[in-house]
């Protein structure tokens, strides 16, 4: 089972000492590559105080672990799950679900990703991190193990594995070129760290014990009731000799008869005790490795692994728009203000669903946005399958991917940094749940305008269908009204014409349609007027489902 | 030996298929909370009653042949339990004692076969016991034949003869075996060492003093030795032994027949009891045959709603009419949705051979159940509401039969009223002209006034029952669309609440 970073599991590799820079004073000491450093200023990094006083303007939020409740509407969690797909043990969901509310930490977050984004140093810490999952597995298997020699052999392997790590790293990023305040206070920390004593004279006893071990050899005489064990003593592989008695006699090619013995990493009790009599016969060696990892139980610096996790937030993002970026695909560094509700983007596009087709190589349509004046919600009404929730999603995904501080879907974008995202789309009826469906709606869209505040998203996406059309007029009109009196940005998906004219905070956009053939989809979202313009039945008839149809179709 | 509980000449096929629709079924009728309450957690029974259940039959003497046996189980429930402990009890014995046949070696393959029948003819034993003393409180076709087989083949003439076949196969005197040699004397590829031949002898070198060495010893308990000699004695025994396994193989999956023919039944006892605590109504219901028959039912219940709230809920009634289409409105949360899963529901109970949650339920058999249940907002984004609708719903049309039944629950909303009722109308009109039966909850108001308005007598309207105050009874009574559905009740209810706050 591979360790992870949960840290409510400590694990070796975790739980372990930092190194403290002597001597000189550094201007920026590295505090997290996710986030600037607002505490260490004022406090003395000992023991991390258990309530540490909140100033107004507190950045680092406790991470959440879970997903924020507008995620499956938004398909944000399929995003999230292909961005962490094979980085479980890193645990990086937490990072992704934990919004950022002050823009200099999304301006912090932008230029390391700016610095690393198709840059050398992306391939450099890729191939760090490489190494640290080993070194990881190393660690959790000599954990595992059961046998003094057998343990201690992998717990030397792991940190051979550290050391290497480290000292590539820093020395890749004496290199790159860095312009971001993240990296360059990080650079700082590594160098000092891999160029202290401590860690100098760590790095001489770990080559030296590998090479010690390499000239270990012994022979085993195995009996019926046991066995003997010697230094090898350059005994002759007999093997070889009665071949070369009997080669005269062959004739041509034979039959294999050597049966498959399953392999693996493991000792049995036989072996466990044959490695243990071989190390008697070479007790300096063996004695300098109890000792060894005695000393150095606790050999990864603290900072530095929360580095390799951290920086998968970064890594694992740039990895996953990678793929979609190949198929012509477009990303921008958004400018977020916390003010201006004047907001736009162009060429964006449904992240989640782009990443679908582009793996299927399917073609993907871009859609522009944009708000002026006192406009605040757009109101998507046209012909369904015209992408009109991809339209919703789009514009909820692009607010919180720029709220992570990561790059966004698009040529160039201008967003709103909310203090909260607020979603409604259709829901299953569920029996055990005994209220109307209706009333469930009404319930929850309420409490949504209890919470919402001028600075919320609110996507509500064909609510009131259920109902009849009288009533999901009225319930939509006066639910639209309370919007527009807080003054939220937001999406209504609907197919209700008559709320896209309410008033002039509402912005009609329209799904469209190739004019020469209805049933053809364009799933480009225009603004442009609601034109009363459905085309239900030509999916009716798509799927031979008209009058005529059927009546061929079902056979006596 | 055959059991044929389910059939009357057939065993019953764990492999045979699902409808297509199974999940649909599954999901839309709420059929895991009556699945669950059959199996009482137990996953070989949710296997057996999930197959039973959704594999109908067709022919009303099939039906019977079943209702009757279930009859039977209900009035001799500890004896039937009895008898399906039996093959559980064997079960319980092969893990208890590690007994099983998986060893490369005839030795142990004989042994562990004379254990495992040793096993299993106190089973068998006790099977007679049982048939013994209780065949003559059984009815049904299918428990009177099933008892005369066991007292026919299970006769103490057998008990005997197997008796002494395994005294004789534990070789009190020994195993009398001749042998060839063989090729492959040499093992696999270890690698090989040749010692060095020094000077001087093996004990001479062992206790010089320039070679260091240690040496281990392993325990005589240690199987690795014992082995080789078994292996001889093994040649010897291989043919008897492998006859044996298949011997014991046979009755094995006799009992495993026998678990497999009866759970169904132990599903229904289980559902039979649950029910009748909570006072819900239970019935044996009249399969008809298509075409002739009418639709009655009274007091019939979701038996999955009931199982949920634990109490006797709200049943309907309706007197005997030639139904083809019924369509139900009126207000939300009126118990809409509720009556067409219980209607879904006692059509399947009914065809499976089991009991209804009714006082009384008749309807004609039908050639297949299918739903139509609006769906939530398909995650794989590929396409809108409406398109994943009719593409459902083409899929149901692919394996519609003249004599099916479709439930629709508020279908082709996803799209304007206008547009919604006009393609619903269309799909229903050629449904009803190839003889399917049409179950329709819809908020459609034009679409439910276009039929109410032909006044055929085939069909029916129902409304959501709901007082002048506002008040609900979750009852349905017949009654023609109206056009509101009450959601101005609600929306008052809930956002001037605020406001007294």
């Amino acid at each position: 089972m591979p360790i992870t970073f949960n840290q409510t599991i400590p694990t070796k590799a975790f739980s372990n000492q930092e190194y403290q820079p002597r001597g000189e004073t550094r201007p920026i000491p590295f505090r997290s590559i996710l986030y600037k450093t607002p505490k260490s200023q004022e406090e003395p990094e000992t023991k991390a105080t258990p309530k540490a006083p909140k100033t107004p303007n507190t950045i680092e939020k406790p991470e959440t672990s879970n997903a924020p409740e507008f995620f499956p509407d938004l398909n944000l969690d399929q995003i999230v799950d292909n961005i962490t797909a094979g980085k479980e043990e890193y645990n990086l969901k937490p990072f992704f679900y934990n919004s950022l509310s002050d823009i200099d930490t999304i301006k912090y977050r932008q230029e390391i990703i700016k610095d690393i984004d198709n840059t050398p140093l992306f391939q450099n810490i890729k191939s760090f991190a490489e190494k640290m999952i080993k070194m990881r597995r190393y660690l959790t298997l000599a954990d595992k193990l059961y046998y003094k020699y057998h343990k201690e052999g992998w717990f030397l392997e792991a940190a051979d594995l550290y050391c290497d790590a480290v000292t590539n790293l820093a020395e890749d990023l004496s290199t790159a070129e860095i312009n971001s305040r993240g990296l360059m206070s990080f650079r700082e920390y590594i160098q000092g760290y891999v160029n202290s004593e401590e860690f100098s004279a760590f790095i001489k006893e770990t080559k030296k014990l590998k090479a010690d071990l390499g000239t270990v050899k012994y022979s085993v005489l195995l009996k019926t009731n046991g066995g003997r064990v010697t230094k090898y003593q350059e005994e002759k592989d007999y093997t070889i000799e009665v071949e070369k008695t009997f080669e005269k006699f062959k004739q041509g090619a034979v039959k294999d008869y050597t049966v498959k013995l399953p392999t693996g990493t493991g000792m049995n009790h036989i072996e466990a005790k044959i490695l243990e009599l071989a190390a008697r016969l070479y007790p300096d060696i063996f004695s300098n490795l109890i000792s060894y990892s005695l000393k150095n139980a606790n050999f990864t610096d603290k900072k530095i692994t929360a580095f390799d996790r951290e920086i998968q937030f970064y890594i694992s993002y740039l990895e996953y728009i990678t793929i979609i970026k190949r198929a012509g695909l477009q990303f921008c560094y958004p400018q977020v203000s916390d003010n201006d509700k004047e907001i736009s983007a162009f060429e964006t596009f449904d992240t989640a669903l782009a990443y679908k087709l582009v793996i299927r190589d399917l073609p993907v349509v871009c859609n522009d946005f944009y708000t002026k004046g006192e406009e605040r919600i757009f109101v998507v009404t046209g012909p369904n399958q015209g992408g009109k929730t991809t339209f919703a999603r789009t514009f909820g995904q692009l607010h919180y991917l720029a709220s992570l501080g990561l790059p966004v879907p698009g040529r160039e974008a201008k967003l709103f940094l909310f203090d909260n995202i607020f979603t409604h789309f259709e829901k299953e009826e569920d029996i055990k749940n005994l209220r109307g469906k209706l009333q469930d709606d009404l319930v929850r869209i309420h409490d949504i305008l209890k919470k919402a505040t001028q600075d919320s998203i609110i996507i509500m996406n064909e609510i009131f269908s259920s109902t009849t059309l009288k009533d999901g007029l009225f319930l939509s009109r006066n639910i639209l009204k309370r919007i527009m009196k807080l003054d939220s940005l937001g999406v209504l998906v609907t197919f209700m014409d008559e709320l896209s004219s309410l008033s002039g905070k509402t912005v009609s956009m329209v799904s469209t349609v190739v004019p020469e053939n209805p049933t053809q989809r364009t799933y480009k979202i225009v603004r442009k007027p609601a034109d009363g313009l459905a085309y239900a039945l030509s999916i009716a008839e798509k799927y031979r489902l008209t009058y005529d149809s059927i009546k061929e179709r079902i056979k006596i | 030996m055959k059991a044929h509980l389910m059939y009357k000449d057939r065993d019953f096929d764990l492999q045979k298929e699902l409808p297509v629709n199974e999940e649909e079924l599954i999901q839309d009728l709420e059929l895991n909370t009556l699945f669950n309450a059959m199996a009482l957690g137990d996953e070989f029974l949710l296997e057996v009653v999930k197959k039973a259940v959704l594999t109908s039959l067709n022919d009303p003497d099939e039906i019977r042949y079943r209702q009757d046996i279930l009859k039977d189980c209900i009035k001799n429930p500890s004896t039937v339990r009895e008898i399906y402990s039996i093959p559980l009890e064997s079960i319980k014995n092969k893990r208890k004692r590690w007994l099983g046949i998986f060893s490369r070696y005839p030795g142990a393959i004989l042994d562990s076969s004379i254990r495992m029948l040793s096993m299993f003819v106190e089973l068998l034993k006790k099977l007679r016991h049982i048939a013994d003393e209780n065949a003559d409180n059984f009815k049904s076709e299918g428990f009177r034949t099933f008892f005369s087989m066991i007292k026919k083949e299970l006769d103490d003439k057998f008990f005997s003869l197997v008796e002494a076949h395994l005294k004789r196969l534990n070789f009190p005197d020994g195993v009398l075996v001749s042998a060839e040699l063989g090729r492959g004397n040499e093992g696999t590829n270890y690698v090989l060492r040749k010692p060095n031949e020094k000077n001087g002898s093996w004990i001479k070198r062992i206790i010089s003093p320039k070679q260091l060495s240690y040496s281990f010893y392993i325990s005589p308990r240690d199987e690795h030795g014992a082995e080789a000699l078994s292996e001889l004695r093994d040649r010897g025994i291989n043919s008897v032994a492998n006859a044996l396994a298949q011997s014991a193989d046979h009755i094995d999956s006799f009992f495993e027949m026998l678990k497999v023919e009866l759970a169904f039944y132990m599903g229904s006892l289980n559902l039979y009891e649950q029910l009748n605590q909570i006072s819900a109504p239970v019935s044996f219901p009249v399969p008809l045959i298509p075409g002739k028959g009418k639709l009655s039912f009274k007091q019939l219940c979701d038996p999955s709603f009931a199982l949920t709230v634990k109490h006797k809920v709200v049943g309907n009634n309706l007197e005997e009419a030639s139904i083809r289409l019924m369509i139900i409105t009126g207000a939300n949360q009126g118990g809409k949705s509720t009556f067409l899963r219980s209607i879904g529901s006692a059509q399947l109970m009914m065809q499976c051979g089991m009991f209804t949650a009714a006082e009384a339920f008749s309807a004609e058999i039908c050639s297949g159940l299918f739903t139509h249940y609006k769906r939530e907002e398909d995650t794989a984004m590929e396409s809108g509401k409406l398109d994943e609708e009719l593409k459902r719903m083409s899929t149901i049309v692919d394996n519609l039969r003249p004599d099916s039944i479709v439930l629709f629950n508020e279908s082709f909303a996803a799209t304007n009223e206008r547009e919604g009722s006009e393609i619903a109308g269309q799909i229903v009109n050629a449904l009803l002209e190839k003889n399917v039966k049409v179950f329709f909850v819809t908020h459609l108001y034009a679409f439910a006034n276009e039929f109410a308005e032909k006044e055929h007598s085939n069909n029916l309207f129902l409304r959501a029952q709901r007082k002048p105050d506002g008040v609900r009874t979750f009852k349905l009574i017949k009654g023609e669309p109206l056009q509101t559905s009450y959601g101005e009740d609600l929306y008052q209810g809930i956002f001037k609440a605020e406001k007294r706050v």
